[in-house]
């Protein structure tokens, strides 16, 4: 052993919370390696140029919930942080007609009034309940959740601070909360609304990454998270990085190395060293070591509690809390080149509706039968898509006057019955292909390239377990202070030194930093109380 | 009645919300898009395009022009070649300033200075027996602002000369038939272009331009996003940073080049063969130690400017158009710091930026400012720390590729 394989803290994993979480330690002065096993940072935030000149967001591919702080925090300015906000979201419906919103608030009234004037002022009362649901959450999801569990005068201070919170809430602010995490978001909308298309809209979040439906109680909590983001003072909204999500954790990347960090690529960590229940360093697939007193797992539970370590050395009812976590992954992506621009019959040569989210969610029962082929082992016949152009607003993902598409893709049930994702991937792509083009007639002339991606690519190449982008499902008994497994929700292990990061943990997936954020305050915190 | 530009027939075609507002006596585009704000980010992430024909433009030709001008104008005019423009400034006798603009030079006896106000008195007055004749040619002329990282692409697919163009370069070339001045300068803080046009020839050439800019995504943009942009480049506006030293009631609404932070364009005032306006004023200025102000930037910390508004119960407010009044400062000890002429939420550095007049001795970059923010309707401050201008300044507004 050298000592140049010696450091403070080792992350296991270049995704972006790995980056966020060392670029944190190293600028409180920890030596600190990030050991990423491809070849290039990001974890699923990744761009790739798959097909000559056109840029692919692979997997992840929009930017709405990255937490404010971590920006400011991480300098991420400074180093080229650069979001562009979407103009308009898009939704086209099966008789031609389609519903546009953009951020003009009277001009969105107008739009929904064609649709229904009942619907105008609900969604002026709909986005203030929600605006004050987040409000609520926002405290929640910026702080290390409290250990219900433990016994600490500390910990009595973390529930007593929670209690505090929710208790100094309005009654009907708690209440709305309630209904929407723990209830199905179609009867949250259908208090307000009767718009099939308006519902189907905002709806086709809930249809992201777990596997519930929008009728299924649970599904107004994957809403909810969706919505838990901000641009400049805009709640719920969302962006584009420039360069895709893949530009954004180059731009972590550098935030880190300027702080400090080391970063290695092509370095699959195998296994994490651990004597006497205290970590003490990684052994690579090939055989190096690094050490250190601190090792942080970016990657998922299942990989960081029964991969990394041997589980035999982790209290049995953690053991079984992994073991009986869902992953569920039920998303799928297909990412197209374009050669010109979609036609939306009905809005003739018009293109000003692709500067955003192209949602194709025409009500909750399209949605849900969506839902329906996922509970008995296949994917959708006419799935929701949430189809965007980055192109359009960034010309640098796409040669002049092309396009790159990144279409997502629910349900994608990574479990198929009576057949596999290498047998299915293509008729996947056909499936998708054959929707948008119903609602966008000539689409496949334009298709130059098409990159199916499916569940079982998400887990072979980026390693989120059963492909579920959350790195586990949004489901009430995984959520705060049970992510992953109750009584280990503040980013610790059993083992002395060893720490989880990932989305995994609290607050849980999307491109937030908030893991890594909180990950490592209470790596700083224990290192402190150690010295 | 109010006028309108050469390229309006074209403009009201693209301007979808018909919001108009008055430039110079002309009608000048608010914003195209419902979606304002998404001009901004054309420009900052792709191109865009604005109509910035309602400038003023005076000709200045003669045997004597080069030394006209630099008895007239603060920063030095013989250090400009042709082919080459100055930001420049003119002062009055005090050492306050008059205005600003750019002045661009064509040859060794011709030159053509753009201003936001009519000077055309002012600076016939100032001839004497000089050998040089002025004229206000504005209306002879359009001329379209091409601003952004695909500027020169865009350009360069009507004009390939522009790819040789130094920052604040000009060259004659020839588009859509018809004769272009072409110059890399605007009021962005970005890599962009201006293309003087005559008026007659407005319309085709930027129908030229509009059909090059398709396929890199070009779009209108209007004055409010013009006012970010110019505000994240650091750069001052009449009426909204000074006042022209001619029409100020008092001491308090003029400012020397120094105080205005441009005191960068001085260079060579100790040279005694260039006695411009203003000149000796100004030395004895920075000899006394008199500047009464210094401008920098400030930057607010967003963190506590967010838990300012959680903690009230409220949502922050960011996404506001550009403060139209002055925002008062203060110092740690709560005492008058200056105020900031411009003040707004910039995208590109995720916080609010301001432009700043501070006492001379609050300038190091990091000192703390406090800023005014109403909160539930009680005044209250928010840390900011004194940052360098322009506050987005990327490498590609200068460099040759």
């Amino acid at each position: 052993m050298t000592d140049t394989h010696r450091y403070d803290a080792i992350i296991v994993g270049g995704g972006h919370n790995g980056l966020v979480n060392g670029a944190y330690l190293a600028k409180a002065g920890m030596k600190t390696l990030i050991l990423e096993q491809r070849h290039l940072v990001g974890g699923a935030a990744i761009t790739e140029e798959l097909y000559p000149g056109f840029s692919f967001t692979t997997f992840s591919y929009a930017l709405g919930l990255i937490r404010p702080e971590v920006v400011r925090e991480l300098e991420l300015v400074k180093h080229g942080f650069n979001p562009i906000y979407m103009p308009t979201s898009f939704a086209p419906m099966e008789n031609g007609d389609y519903l546009m919103l953009g951020p003009d608030r009277d001009e969105n009234i107008r739009e929904i009034m064609r649709h229904s004037p009942r619907d105008a002022d609900a969604m002026d009362r709909y986005e203030h309940d929600v605006g004050r649901i987040l409000q609520l959450m926002y405290p929640l999801s910026d702080r290390i959740p409290p250990d219900i569990f433990g016994k600490t005068a500390e910990d009595a201070a973390d529930v007593a601070w929670l209690l505090g919170h929710l208790g100094s809430a309005e009654k009907k602010v708690i209440h709305d909360a309630v209904r929407l995490i723990t209830g199905s978001i179609s009867d949250f909308l259908d208090d307000y609304f009767e718009s099939e298309i308006l519902k189907g809209y905002l709806a086709a979040s809930s249809t992201t990454g777990t596997k519930v439906g929008p009728m299924s109680a649970g599904s107004g909590l994957v809403s909810l998270m969706m919505m838990l983001g901000e641009h400049d003072g805009h709640l719920g909204s969302w962006s584009f990085h420039k360069g895709g999500n893949g530009g954004l954790t180059q731009v972590m990347a550098r935030a880190a190395e300027a702080f400090g960090a080391e970063i290695r690529l092509d370095s699959h960590v195998d296994h994490v060293i651990t004597k006497d229940g205290q970590a003490s360093g990684v052994a690579l697939q090939d055989g190096t070591e690094f050490h250190a007193d601190v090792v942080v797992s970016a990657l998922d539970p299942r990989q960081t509690f029964t991969k990394l370590v041997n589980p035999r050395e982790l209290p049995g009812d953690l053991v079984e809390s992994i073991d009986r976590y869902q992953f569920n992954g039920t998303s799928a992506k297909v990412n197209f080149a374009l050669d010109g621009v979609p036609r939306y019959p009905t809005l003739g040569d018009r293109t000003d509706q692709y500067r955003g989210f192209v949602s194709i969610a025409p009500s909750i029962e399209y949605l849900e039968r969506a839902y329906d082929a996922s509970k008995y082992g296949w994917y959708s016949e006419r799935p929701y898509l949430d189809n965007c152009f980055q192109s359009f607003l960034d010309p640098d993902m796409a040669p002049p006057g092309k396009h790159v598409m990144s279409c997502f893709v629910s349900y994608a049930p990574y479990h198929l019955k009576g057949s596999d994702w290498d047998t299915e991937r293509n008729n996947l792509g056909d499936t998708v292909q054959a929707t948008i083009e119903s609602f966008f007639p000539g689409f496949g002339d334009l298709v130059l390239h098409r990159e199916v991606v499916t569940p079982l690519d998400i887990e072979r190449v980026v390693g989120l377990s059963e492909g579920n982008i959350y790195a586990g499902d949004y489901l009430l008994p995984q959520m705060y202070f049970f992510r992953p497994a109750p009584g280990w929700s503040q980013y610790r292990t059993p083992i002395d030194g060893y720490y989880q990061c990932g989305s995994g943990t609290h607050p849980g997936g999307c491109v937030t930093g908030a893991p890594g954020r909180l990950a490592s305050q209470q790596i700083l915190k224990d290192r402190l109380n150690k010295s | 009645m109010v006028k309108t530009t050469p390229f309006h027939p074209r403009l009201t075609e693209l301007n979808t919300t018909q919001l108009w507002a008055h430039w110079a006596g002309h009608l000048s585009a608010a914003q195209y898009d419902i979606a304002g704000k998404h001009e901004y980010f054309g420009v900052r992430n792709a191109v865009g395009f604005f109509d910035a024909s309602p400038l003023y433009k005076f000709e200045i030709i003669g045997r004597d022009a080069e030394a006209f001008l630099a008895g007239v104008l603060a920063r030095d005019i013989r250090t400009c070649r042709p082919g080459h423009a100055q930001y420049t400034i003119w002062c009055d006798d005090a050492g306050y300033v008059l205005e600003d603009g750019v002045v661009f030079r064509h040859s060794a006896n011709e030159f053509l200075l753009t201003a936001a106000e009519p000077n055309l008195s002012f600076l016939q007055n100032q001839i004497g027996s000089m050998q040089v004749s002025i004229d206000d040619v504005s209306a002879q002329y359009a001329m379209l602002a091409v601003q952004g990282p695909r500027s020169r692409a865009v350009i360069a697919d009507l004009a390939p000369e522009v790819n040789e163009l130094g920052y604040f370069g000009h060259a004659q070339t020839k588009i859509a038939g018809s004769e272009v001045t072409v110059s890399r300068t605007g009021f962005t803080g970005d890599l962009g272009f201006e293309l003087r046009i005559p008026a007659d020839n407005a319309l085709p050439v930027l129908d030229a331009v509009m059909e090059a800019g398709e396929p890199h995504r070009m779009r209108p943009f209007g004055d409010q996003a013009l006012n970010l942009l110019r505000i994240e480049a650091g750069l001052p506006l009449i009426g909204v940073e000074f006042t022209s030293s001619r029409y100020s009631y008092n001491e308090h609404e003029r400012f020397t080049p120094d105080e205005l932070g441009l005191g960068w364009m001085l260079k060579g005032i100790d040279d005694d063969t260039r006695p411009f306006i203003g000149r000796r004023a100004i030395i004895n200025e920075r000899a006394t130690g008199s500047s009464r102000w210094t401008t920098v930037g400030l930057a607010v910390d967003g963190n506590a400017f967010e838990s300012l508004f959680y903690d009230a119960g409220l949502i922050p407010p960011k996404d506001e158009p550009p403060a139209s009044w002055e925002t008062m400062l203060y110092d740690d000890q709560g005492e008058r710091a200056g105020y900031a002429t411009s003040y707004a939420y910039s995208p590109m550095m995720q916080t609010q930026i301001g432009i700043a007049r501070v006492r001379p001795e609050l300038t190091a970059i990091g000192t703390t400012i406090h800023v005014e923010q109403t909160v539930n309707h009680v005044y209250t401050t928010v840390p900011a720390a004194v940052t360098r201008m322009p506050f987005f300044n990327p490498e590609r507004k200068t460099s040759m590729t």
